[in-house]
């Protein structure tokens, strides 16, 4: 150790490099991922260093993968690196019972009450708060009004997924390079396996029995993945097994999609003629319906929390605060405009007039985010809680396997029936290793 | 008809060299022009090769991120793991050059061997060494890294430069009693220069690029272009614009010292090759 | 050639009086080298013994070797061995053939050489990470892609590589960066080679191919060693390129090794298996570090 402490003397002497301590007092590291929202939050957060002026923010702004692996070895190591981190609803309850996450507790100004209550539930474990939402989001369908009329095709208030296929069969045409279906199919547990997680949900599917036991091979799973192969092969963009969120939108917003099922909070952007060449023509509906039409349902809250590791957990916590309170939202509203201020969170946003006005779609999202409901009644009794994950700690390792068995049968290398079989048994074998099933 | 085949074959040699350097150089020219087009028009189809040029992209970029922060960290962490490494790599050499010994075989090809390992089956014990040194995201812990990962190679590289200076050379200075310390520096530094340059130039390039160690070992203070390029290689909505900026901005400086010093790096990089 | 023997290294005088000081010069360097990879060897050794999953302290305590049975029997530990030896067995066959024809044409006059020269050499400066977006989003997207466009434009359907051709696709943009490489080194040992040498070939009647296979082709033979030596080092542990374009899929088609290993440690956050899968690897390395004493060392006369 002494020869490093040498050698780290040396490059210090010679890179004319200053030592810098990574915690100067009063400077908040915060880590968060590169969406839209953070950045807006990352511009304003000038406001935030005037009325604190003894507070300087550091921030760290990485892709969502790369950020999730960074955050939880810092986490997982106690290394302390960060104050103020951005995770989701399926770390919140896991990191909390680990003792990695500070409890919060607002002050009434803050109005916790005004956050709805199914985030609220999303990030509290044994009655304590361990996150504050920054933005949350379900599920809903995308589609394009004009193309639809052209095809002259109107969507239900309420589609099912048979009559979605049927749409997209209509509304494809490859040597115009309009795609019917949009899908996610990028490999990844937060990317693909969200959004066949959610379909598979509807047609009645779920991950284990109350024993632990995997049931991917069963029936519903069988005709949910077959559904999901079938229309991206057929009415879907060429590279779907590339295409997550983003990919999707960028799809979607350059004119190349007639249908899209995916995240609420695509509609600021898709609304927004700034970003989207189709931002007159966007209709929307509910997330379709399977066979099974029940089930849990989508629930995603981008959060920040504050690790117990960090050593400003005081000035964190005022952050977050900030970062989260109506006050906020006000301020991003007077500065970009009430279309893009953050959504999903908060009652009072939804009853604001202008942001009605700005946003269509406002409170057909304030409905799917009020009515998400992550601990829906699945067809069989499940041990675990969850819509488009499953809320135990080996979920990352099983999901980023399955996720990649999934997208190899969408590149064709392995037929749906293969490719449950294979999942079955990475799971099953995942299982095992961390001892929940003996 | 000598002279006419001769001609032939030069206008087919120009046109297949030129062919393919542009071939080879086109995904290069085209990201340098997406970073002057507007988002809607980066993702266009067909692509456009005739648009309006706009700054928007670098203007959006320059404002997300700090780009001088990171390229000061990169350049400091870069030339520092250079230095570093040559200062140890230089008597290392020269001692397997001019001192071997029955193991100088073994230690180089175990020294190359290091090198092999996929870093990321090390990240755990190196995160956890460099958290409890208090190197984690600075440029010193990053630089060190850096410096050991090209140390093999460097070392190596400098030892086929130096077995090409005259052993008879170096034997003259010493007959005229010059110690072990003049005989490097006044003797066979002078001689390896091209070559000692070429080898920091090719360790400066990898250090540069350098991806792993840089986003698992740094967070803000100490983060170099790679991370930064990281930040935007998916950001929401259509980013096509943005991500080409942001790519030509990180790997301009070391593309245009790479064209300045092309010449010099090909002179070093013999390899003991020209006898 | 006949310098080789001249320079055979240090002439016995030198080495009998240097011992001690070869020692100590050689010393630094042997410790620090010692130390980099012996502390986080037996470290990983350690772990790779642990049930050491970092998102679930629940689980801790003595694995045995049950992280390598997990890691041996997995169908994907034995896919992702031979996409490894693929990666590099093709990007080294594209890069060294490819780099000694691109070699001879470099050599030759014409018009503007040296600017085509700077362009040739120019992707071995892109980062990988930024090479491999480049591809997959400007070049090869099956929608916004240059060549998906060309494609649409004769009339064909565009190819989507990263489903269809994973392992190929990557494969080139890896050789898109290496190439180059080859190329610098080449060239120097082309132009390094005596022109009477060349022109005398020419006088006995010597074709342009039987030049090059008779002349240029054992002139390059360490040159060539050179490339193989530091191109496999690096491609052993290709990974960012492999990250940003298939994250290893679809499947395990695009799977190496070291990606393998980032799944297992950094996705899966699973310490042990993926300190297991470390060791597996070094000891590769190490089988792969004889090979290349055998057959590149040998020509480099080390």
């Amino acid at each position: 150790m002494s020869r490093l402490k040498t050698v780290c003397a040396l490059t210090l002497f010679l890179s004319g490099s200053v030592l810098s301590s990574a915690h100067a007092a009063g400077t908040l590291t915060i880590a968060t991922v590169n969406n839209g929202d953070m950045i807006v939050m990352r511009q304003l957060s000038s406001e935030f260093e005037k009325a604190h002026p003894d507070i300087h923010l550091n921030w760290v702004t990485l892709e969502e993968n790369v950020l999730r692996q960074r955050v939880t070895t810092d986490i997982a190591m106690k290394t302390g690196q960060f104050d103020v981190v951005t995770i989701g609803n399926y770390e919140v309850p896991i990191w909390a019972k680990q003792g990695w996450l500070t409890e919060l507790k607002p002050d009434a100004a803050y109005d916790v009450n005004d956050i709805l209550p199914s985030v609220r539930d999303a990030l509290t474990s044994d009655g304590k708060l361990y996150a504050l939402p920054f933005y949350a989001e379900s599920i809903m369908t995308y589609y394009r009004k004009d193309l639809f009329q052209k095809a002259g095709l109107t969507m239900p208030a309420d589609p099912t997924y048979d009559q979605i296929r049927q749409f997209a069969d209509k509304i494809t045409d490859k040597s115009g390079q309009v795609y019917g279906i949009c899908l996610r199919g990028k490999p990844g547990w937060g990317e693909n396996m969200a959004y066949v997680d959610s379909l598979a949900n509807t047609y009645g599917a779920q991950w284990f029995d109350m024993s632990w036991k995997p049931l991917l091979t069963s029936d519903a799973w069988k005709k949910a993945l077959t559904w999901y192969v079938s229309a991206l092969k057929e009415d879907g963009p060429p590279g779907a097994t590339s295409n997550g969120f983003n990919e999707n939108l960028a799809l979607f917003a350059s004119g190349h999609c007639g249908i899209w099922i995916d995240s609420t909070v695509a509609g600021g952007l898709l609304f927004d003629p700034k970003q989207s060449q189709v931002a007159d023509k966007v209709g929307f509906a509910p997330a379709p319906k399977g066979p099974y039409g029940k089930g849990p349902t989508w629930l995603w809250a981008w959060s920040l929390a504050v690790p117990v590791s960090s050593h400003q957990s005081a000035d964190a916590q005022t952050f977050i605060t900030w970062a989260t309170s109506k006050e906020y939202v006000k301020l991003v509203a007077d500065r970009k405009g009430w279309v893009v201020v953050p959504a999903g969170t908060r009652a009072s946003t939804y009853a604001v007039p202008e942001y009605q006005k700005a946003a269509p779609f406002a409170s057909f999202v304030l409905n799917a985010i009020k009515t998400a409901d992550p601990n829906g009644q699945t067809a069989q009794p499940r041990p675990y809680t969850g819509a488009q994950f499953v809320g135990i700690p080996e979920f990352q390792a099983m999901g980023t396997q399955v996720g990649q068995t999934v997208a190899a049968t969408l590149s064709g290398q392995m037929t749906v029936d293969q490719a449950l079989a294979s999942a079955q048994s990475s799971v099953t074998r995942s299982l095992r290793q961390s001892g929940r099933a003996r | 008809m000598a002279l006419k085949t001769k001609r032939s074959t030069r206008i087919a040699v120009t046109l297949l060299g030129w062919g393919i350097a542009l071939w080879l150089f086109f995904p290069i020219f085209w990201m340098i022009l997406t970073g002057f087009k507007s988002e809607v028009e980066a993702v266009s189809t067909p692509p456009k090769l005739v648009f309006m040029p706009t700054l928007s992209s670098y203007a959006e970029v320059f404002e997300r991120a700090s780009y001088w922060h990171f390229t000061f960290n990169t350049v400091i962490v870069s030339v520092g793991a250079t230095v570093g490494a040559l200062l140890l790599a230089i008597p290392a050499a020269y001692s397997m050059a001019f001192m071997p010994s029955k193991r100088t075989r073994g230690t180089l090809l175990w020294m190359l061997s290091t090198r092999m390992l996929p870093p990321v089956g090390v990240l755990v014990p190196i995160y956890l060494l460099a958290r409890n040194t208090h190197l984690l995201d600075t440029r010193t812990g990053l630089g060190i890294v850096d410096m050991l990962t090209n140390l093999p190679i460097i070392v190596w590289m400098l030892f086929t430069f130096f077995r090409e200076v005259p052993a008879p050379i170096l034997e003259a200075g010493r007959m005229d009693g010059a110690t072990r310390w003049q005989e490097m520096t006044m003797v066979l530094l002078p001689l390896a220069l091209p070559g000692i340059a070429s080898t920091a130039l090719l360790s400066l390039i990898l250090c540069w690029n350098e991806a792993f160690w840089s986003l698992n070992l740094t967070s803000s203070n100490a983060a170099p272009l790679t991370a930064f390029i990281a930040s935007f290689s998916s950001p929401e909505g259509l980013f096509f614009g943005k991500l080409s900026a942001a790519s030509t901005l990180a790997v301009a400086p070391i593309l245009v010292f790479g064209w300045i010093s092309q010449k010099q790096l090909v002179r070093g990089l013999t390899f003991g090759a020209v006898k | 050639m006949q310098a080789v023997v001249e320079h055979s290294p240090a002439p016995g005088a030198s080495a009998r009086k240097g011992k001690g000081a070869g020692f100590l010069l050689l010393f630094p360097a042997v410790l620090i080298l010692l130390v980099w990879s012996l502390v986080p060897l037996g470290m990983t050794l350690w772990y790779s013994l642990l049930n050491y999953n970092l998102v679930d302290p629940t689980l801790h305590g003595f694995a045995g070797f049950s992280n390598y049975w997990y890691l041996l029997t997995d169908p994907d530990f034995l896919h992702s061995l031979l996409n490894t030896f693929i990666l590099v067995a093709g990007v080294l066959v594209i890069s060294v053939g490819g780099g000694t024809l691109l070699a001879v044409l470099y050599d030759q006059e014409f018009f503007g050489r040296g600017i085509a020269r700077v362009l040739v050499i120019s992707p071995f400066f892109i980062m990988p990470t930024v090479s491999a977006l480049l591809w997959k989003n400007l070049m090869l997207h099956p929608i916004y892609g240059v060549y998906s466009a060309m494609m649409r434009a004769v009339g064909l359907t565009p190819i989507d590589w990263l489903a269809q051709f994973p392992l190929l696709t990557v494969m080139m943009i890896v050789a898109w960066e290496w190439l180059p490489f080859a190329v610098l080194i080449l060239l120097t040992a082309v132009q390094s080679l005596d022109s009477e040498q060349k022109e005398a070939a020419r006088m006995d009647g010597a074709g342009p191919i039987a030049q090059f296979r008779h002349i240029i082709l054992p002139h390059l033979g360490r040159a060539i060693s050179v490339v193989v030596m530091i191109e496999t080092i690096y491609l052993l542990t290709i990974f960012a390129e492999i990250s940003v374009t298939t994250a290893g899929g679809p499947g395990v088609a695009s799977t190496n090794l070291a990606y393998l290993i980032y799944s297992r440690a950094l996705l899966q956050f699973d310490v042990g298996g993926g300190s297991a899968g470390g060791v597996v690897a070094i000891i590769i390395a190490n089988i792969v570090a004889v090979f290349l004493v055998r057959s590149v060392a040998r020509n480099l006369e080390v």
